[in-house]
């Protein structure tokens, strides 16, 4: 079976973000980049489900050429190809039209599944996922942590935790399905893996090559539009409840949560 | 400049290992001691216990930056006794197999030690011997096809876990240093036993143990090359025991300054953060470039050893360096965290304890300033 991971690059989580001078973006200097950990989770998934069904694992990812790396990561853990959208016009596009390149990239594969992650951690929008198996015309299903293909490779059932419970869907082959975490523990890239990765295909394609209008991307062709970026609120001191004992310190914390916090 | 794309994806591989298979298990090994076998499997798996070796026993083949991203990536760790243990495994006790060995022994005990299915220790020192060497009392007498081992050592890191010993005893009682056998002695065999379990002031989480052979029989093909070259081909292992432990002394030198400097950035004393006093500015300042040239002699060593040339000049210069370095700036910084370092609960606390080891392991300050000494021809 064939299937494909698509993976966005992300600031790492332990990275401080700036807001930039324009405030509508992060300032991009000292940012370490890495594979969207939400993606990773749909990388190690294809790989499982290769070793277990056969087939190839094509990752697929879209952004400047430093999203290399990610995807030779994704290469280093297992997958077979990559390919890299890059072109200078995507620069400033939304997610809708993120969305739209990659499915112009992925329509000619031959694929029973896409994995993309349920979101990226850096604008936690979640929009490429659904927007592409609409435009690829497949089911989407979304905020999954299990996964089992049929023995005849033709359909898949899946789990969707909701509200305490679990939801059991099946769906017909091809689907695209959104990982969440909890549905595996990503291997790491091996020392092995990553001097093969090297020499796995790696194909770059701009807009043109996918045959769209450059027209049709970046900053003036988007939907959405941010208006300000805004820092959380500075986290205020903490208070030590004081007291003697247990007893009384729970005292005094309780007449705290009733007089000042006014939650009991 | 030195790095290139599959370095830097090491980098983050051993990075990424550190922070979730390592780091967050520390305090626990400290009380515990870590456990090899099972941390040994999984760096086996990803490749990491054999960068330089030979690929036919599964090493990767790769070159001495590969190993210095990975011995950097190591001194990332928050307890100086883990990457310690992997050192001894990789960088003290199976260089001279790899070198030296026959290919049943690297078949028999490089290839599961790589794959991290046997864990190794290194056994040099004993009670009345350590830096001194040559003055090694544990005897391996030739019986038939066998050496019959006796005598004890000490100070064995790995010692308790260990699934093999590399073990230089004395093969004959001729002066000299022509006199000696390096064996390879697998610790199931009758006659080896763990004597004790060390109690140390730092390195806590690393198991280290006296060891003592009783009529130990190891076979004659468990010696290491040439009979009576153990010593020759010991002192040559020990110019990689030397260098390893470089890469992580200025990498947790550095963490260690960076953990003071955000402690001091928010500690006030006398109306204002302590790191606005110019002495304690300085003093970091001072640390921080002695660092940076330790870093760059431990990377020139590296192109020497790309290059073929005898680095042990410039290794003993940067193992006397390291040890110096290393508890100056552990001590130093404990120091600016005030009563706070003294706890045991601070980091900066068991940074101090281990630290300390560094001019006393793996030849003491005293032995590599005579080493530099005689190569600078007095």
């Amino acid at each position: 079976m064939n299937i494909i991971v698509c993976l966005k690059q992300v600031p790492d989580t332990e990275t401080q973000i700036k807001i930039g001078s324009d405030r509508q973006s992060i300032v991009t200097d000292d940012i370490k980049w890495v594979m969207n950990p939400y993606d990773e989770y749909g990388v190690e998934e294809a790989l499982r489900l290769k070793e277990k069904h056969g087939g190839e694992v094509t990752v697929v990812g879209l952004g400047p050429k430093r999203v290399t790396e990610s995807i030779r990561t994704a290469l280093a853990m297992g997958a077979d190809k990559g390919i890299l959208i890059s072109d200078g016009a995507l620069d400033g596009s939304d997610s809708l039209a993120h969305a739209k390149a990659i499915a112009a990239a992925i329509k000619d594969l031959q694929y029973d599944l896409i994995f993309t992650g349920q979101r990226g951690v850096d604008d936690d929008l979640g929009i490429v996922g659904a927007t592409l198996a609409e435009a690829l015309n497949i089911p989407q299903l979304s905020l999954i942590v299990k996964v089992e293909v049929a023995e005849d490779g033709k359909s898949v059932k899946v789990q969707r935790p909701i509200e305490g419970e679990t939801l059991v869907i099946t769906s017909t082959l091809p689907a695209l399905i959104t990982a969440q975490k909890g549905l595996n523990e990503p291997r790491y890239a091996s020392l092995p893996g990553i001097m093969k990765a090297k020499k796995k295909p790696l194909a770059e394609k701009s807009l043109a090559d996918l045959g769209l209008n450059s027209a049709d991307f970046g900053a003036g062709a988007r939907k959405m539009k941010i208006l300000e970026l805004t820092p959380p609120p500075a986290r205020e001191a903490g208070k030590i409840v004081p007291g003697e004992t247990p007893q009384e310190k729970a005292a005094q914390l309780a007449k705290l949560l009733h007089d000042e916090a006014k939650v009991l | 400049m030195y790095f290139n794309e599959e370095h830097h994806a090491l980098r983050d591989m051993v990075k990424k290992f550190v922070d979730k298979e390592i780091n967050p298990n520390v305090d626990e090994w400290e009380e515990k001691t870590v456990p090899l076998h099972e941390l040994f499997k999984k760096m086996g798996n990803l490749g990491l216990l054999g960068i330089t070796y030979d690929q036919k026993y599964g090493g990767q083949g790769l070159d001495y930056w590969f190993d210095l991203v990975f011995l950097e990536e190591l001194g990332h760790i928050n307890a100086g006794g883990v990457p310690m243990a992997i050192a001894v495994h990789t960088h003290m006790a199976t260089p001279a197999i790899h070198e030296y060995g026959s290919e049943y022994l690297k078949e028999t005990y490089l290839k599961p030690a790589i794959a991290g299915d046997m864990v190794s220790a290194i056994g040099v020192t004993e009670p009345a011997a350590g830096s001194d060497v040559a003055g090694l009392k544990t005897k391996a007498i030739r019986d038939g096809n066998s050496y019959v081992i006796n005598g004890s050592k000490l100070f064995i890191t790995n010692g308790c876990q260990a699934d093999f010993v590399t073990l230089l005893a004395r093969t004959d009682d001729r002066p000299g240093f022509h006199s000696f056998g390096l064996f390879i002695v697998p610790t199931d065999l009758p006659g080896f036993v763990v004597s004790r379990k060390l109690d140390k002031l730092g390195m806590r989480c690393s198991d280290t143990a006296e060891l003592f052979f009783d009529d130990l029989r190891v076979p004659a093909e468990n010696l290491i090359g040439e009979a009576g070259e153990g010593f020759i081909i010991q002192m040559k292992q020990f110019q990689y025991e030397r260098f390893c432990t470089l890469p992580g002394t200025y990498i947790s030198a550095r963490d260690t300054i960076n953990m003071t400097i955000n402690y001091i950035s928010q500690r006030m004393a006398f109306g204002k953060p302590l790191i606005k006093n110019q002495v304690l500015r300085h003093r970091l300042v001072d640390w921080i470039t002695e660092i940076e040239c330790l870093k760059h002699l431990t990377y020139h060593i590296v192109r020497m050893k790309m290059e073929g040339f005898d680095a042990t000049r410039e290794i003993s210069m940067g193992k006397l360096l390291a040890g110096e370095l290393s508890f100056k700036v552990a001590n130093g910084c404990l120091q600016m965290f005030g009563g706070m370092g003294y706890m045991n609960e601070s980091l900066i606390s068991r940074n101090f304890r281990d630290s300390r080891l560094l001019s006393i392991g793996g030849g003491a300050d005293e032995v590599m300033k005579e080493v530099i000494a005689r190569l600078e021809g007095f």
